[in-house]
């Protein structure tokens, strides 16, 4: 074997390898969006998180702005602080709610952030006053089994 | 009686403090290659000329089994998603399991049956037709010369090979899903963008198999360098390779795994 | 018997360039080597024969430092080989060339690199220098024009001719041949004899030889040493071998069948293993 030849072939072994490499981290991983720009925290205390796990997308109108870093309970008021590092590209105005929604039926967890109207900004460290814990399954459907049984009751007593 | 008991036990001793004692040499003989590894880079040729015999020849079969394992993964992970009604996580599915899992392992295991062993097989014969001692009678140190630039080929050979398999398996998936199937191409990416993690995901698994490659290719030069000098010894050596990295590898990625995505 | 003191004369002339002396050497609980005595003058081809197995290889390990004696003290040109470190063992082996029994050229070079290898290694030499050198050697051996080929292409004479040239790559004080004789037919062996006595008296260097090649070594050596089961059972100048009434070295020289190493694999009786204990 050459010695130029197979220079030439380690060469293209590596330069594909490494573009391998390149494809899995932009394409298939999220390298591009998750570490592009400087990020703020904002925090937000909910009644119930529900299945929502760190890493979990943080969405505004669809679009993701950010993502869960962190999730501690408050042991005074025992509720679930989750920590949120947003893009700096993105404000949000003073009376933003916070609700954690699904994607999907089965779909995992997220937060969105649905805007109001507000002329103050947040400010990075600040929390989110408004927030809407996550629907719990179990909730939901002992919700509307209660509800069909008084839709009975309703009628039984109705004839 | 008592004397069977005896012989069995003395035959169990014996074995456990042969396997010590080769494990203890295998330990030395990392530490020596480490230590003389200082020529495989000065001399960038002789790690260059081991790349192309343990990576570049092992492309093709890496490669096509990517290709083929990625497909596979599209076709059995559609059959699975669509009974749910989410057929476009498929992208998730296929990504997920190469590039954390299957593309480390697989690759290595081919590797190792690839590459690792004709590199024991090259050291073995090395040694059987005396080139090494020879070697080491005109003053040039055979661990240096020989097994370092194969040990380093092979740890620098092992992530591009096994980020190459992940990413034909994509494309495997891709076609599959995609094309063959017709899964909304544009879900198949994004959802696939939005699970797998850079840090998490495809780090890890870049660390896998560095870790698979410093495994199989410390295997390979070991029982190589170790074997006996006959040609029954020579190939008791390349299946020994074969057999003891594969394990190896299992029982690593096992290790791995549990550290890694541990609370994921 | 003037002749027989006129030698000693020769091998006690100067400091000689090897000296093993007192030195035993053991694989484990195995004895190989038992109180060995040798001296290896320069400028002189010494042979050490014996059966397979008797420790002559093991011999040649010693003075190259691959194997350390268990007891007993090398010499290698007034330094001891028995206590050198790693460091101390690699430059002193860029003063010694080894012919190995097979060649054990590297199967993965061509002849032309396999006689520039040494060159390479130790040498800054630049490769217009590095190539006049080999084919200066390749041409001592008679194969210039075989550098272009690959080991596997050459014959196993011509292999061991290649292995020569690789060995004296480096002009080496002393050059050692391990059965090199082995698997040659009559021509090939005796022009590799002639290679080794004229390569010797060029380099001006000593040379050991081991074989179990009686003849071909009494036409080319100066000096023998006889071992057996790990000890030196006699020595001498090829005449004295020739003459010699010992009757081991007798048996050896002239290979006879049976003698004071037995033609039997130590066996029961003849009689009593054919016609079972009651007839014996």
């Amino acid at each position: 074997m050459n010695r130029m030849t197979l220079d030439l072939w380690v060469g293209i072994f590596v330069a594909i390898g490494l573009a391998a490499l390149l494809f899995l981290a932009l394409k298939v991983g999220n390298l591009a969006s998750a570490s592009s720009g400087e990020t703020y925290v904002l925090k937000a205390s909910f009644d119930n998180i529900g299945g929502l796990k760190v890493r979990a997308p943080v969405k505004s109108a669809g679009v993701v702005v950010g993502r869960v870093s962190n999730i501690s309970l408050d042991l005074e008021r025992y509720e679930a602080v989750v920590t949120m590092n947003i893009g700096n590209q993105y404000q949000f105005p003073r009376d933003t709610f916070a609700k954690i929604r699904t994607s999907g039926l089965l779909g995992e967890q997220y937060i969105g952030l649905a805007v109001g109207g507000d002329e103050q900004m947040y400010k990075p460290g600040d929390s989110v006053k408004k927030t809407e814990s996550a629907m719990v399954l179990e909730d939901l459907v002992g919700q509307f089994l209660f509800s069909k049984a008084s839709e009975g009751n309703d009628k039984a007593s109705g004839n | 009686m008592l004397d069977r008991v005896a012989a069995v036990l003395r035959g169990l001793g014996s074995r456990v403090t042969s396997r010590l004692w080769r494990l203890g040499f295998a330990s030395r003989f990392i530490f020596a290659t480490l230590l003389y590894s200082g020529a495989s880079f000065r001399r960038l040729s002789l790690t260059i000329r081991e790349i192309y015999f343990s990576g570049v020849l092992s492309l093709i079969i890496i490669l096509v089994s990517g290709l083929f394992v990625g497909m596979v993964l599209g076709l059995q992970g559609y059959d699975t998603l669509q009974r749910y009604g989410s057929s476009e996580a498929l992208g998730i599915l296929v990504a997920l399991s190469l590039v954390r899992e299957l593309g480390p392992v697989v690759a290595a295991l081919l590797f190792a049956s690839r590459a690792g062993s004709a590199i024991t097989a090259e050291i073995g014969l090395m040694k059987a037709t005396e080139q090494l001692s020879a070697m080491e009678m005109m003053a040039v140190n055979p661990i240096a010369r020989v097994v370092a630039p194969r040990f380093w080929a092979g740890v620098i050979s092992m992530p591009l090979l096994a980020a190459l398999f992940s990413a034909m398996g994509i494309f495997g998936g891709y076609l599959v899903g995609v094309q063959l199937i017709g899964i909304d191409e544009g879900s198949f990416w994004s959802q696939m963008q939005a699970s797998v993690d850079f840090r998490e995901d495809i780090v890890n698994g870049v660390i896998k198999s560095v870790v698979f490659g410093v495994i199989v290719s410390w295997i390979a030069v070991f029982e190589g360098y170790d074997s006996e000098p006959t040609a029954e010894g020579v190939s008791g050596a390349t299946t020994r390779t074969v057999v003891t990295s594969s394990l190896a590898i299992l029982a690593a990625d096992f290790i791995l795994t549990a550290l890694m995505f541990r609370g994921a | 018997m003037a002749d027989e003191s006129a030698e000693k004369n020769v091998l006690a002339a100067g400091a000689p360039l090897v000296n093993i002396s007192d030195v035993s050497f053991a694989y484990g609980r195995r004895p190989i080597l038992t109180g060995i005595n040798m001296t290896i003058p320069r400028g002189k081809v010494v042979a050490i024969m014996g059966q397979s197995g008797c420790g002559k290889t093991t011999t040649l390990r010693l003075i190259g430092g691959q194997l350390k004696p268990s007891q007993g003290e090398v010499y290698f040109d007034g330094q001891p080989v028995h206590t050198m470190d790693a460091g101390g063992l690699y430059t002193m082996r860029r003063r010694m060339g080894m012919l190995f029994q097979f060649g054990a050229l590297f199967t993965d070079s061509s002849v032309f690199d396999n006689v520039a290898f040494q060159m390479r290694e130790h040498t800054d030499l630049s490769e217009e220098m590095i190539r006049d050198l080999v084919l200066l050697k390749l041409n001592a051996v008679g194969l210039r024009g075989a550098r272009d080929l690959m080991p596997s292409e050459l014959s196993g004479g011509m292999a061991r001719r290649v292995a020569l040239a690789r060995a004296i790559a480096l002009d080496p004080l002393l050059m050692m041949y391990d059965e090199p004789f082995t698997g040659l037919d009559p021509l090939t062996m005796g022009i590799i004899g002639q290679l080794i006595r004229k390569l010797n008296d060029a380099l001006g260097g000593s040379s050991i030889i081991v074989t179990h090649d009686v003849q071909e070594s009494l036409q080319i050596v100066d000096y023998i040493y006889f071992m057996a089961d790990g000890k030196v059972v006699a020595e001498g100048t090829p005449d004295e071998i020739r003459a010699s009434d010992k009757a081991y070295v007798h048996q050896f020289v002239w290979g006879e069948m049976d003698g004071p190493v037995p033609f039997q694999y130590p066996s029961a009786p003849y009689r009593e293993q054919i016609y079972g204990a009651a007839h014996a």
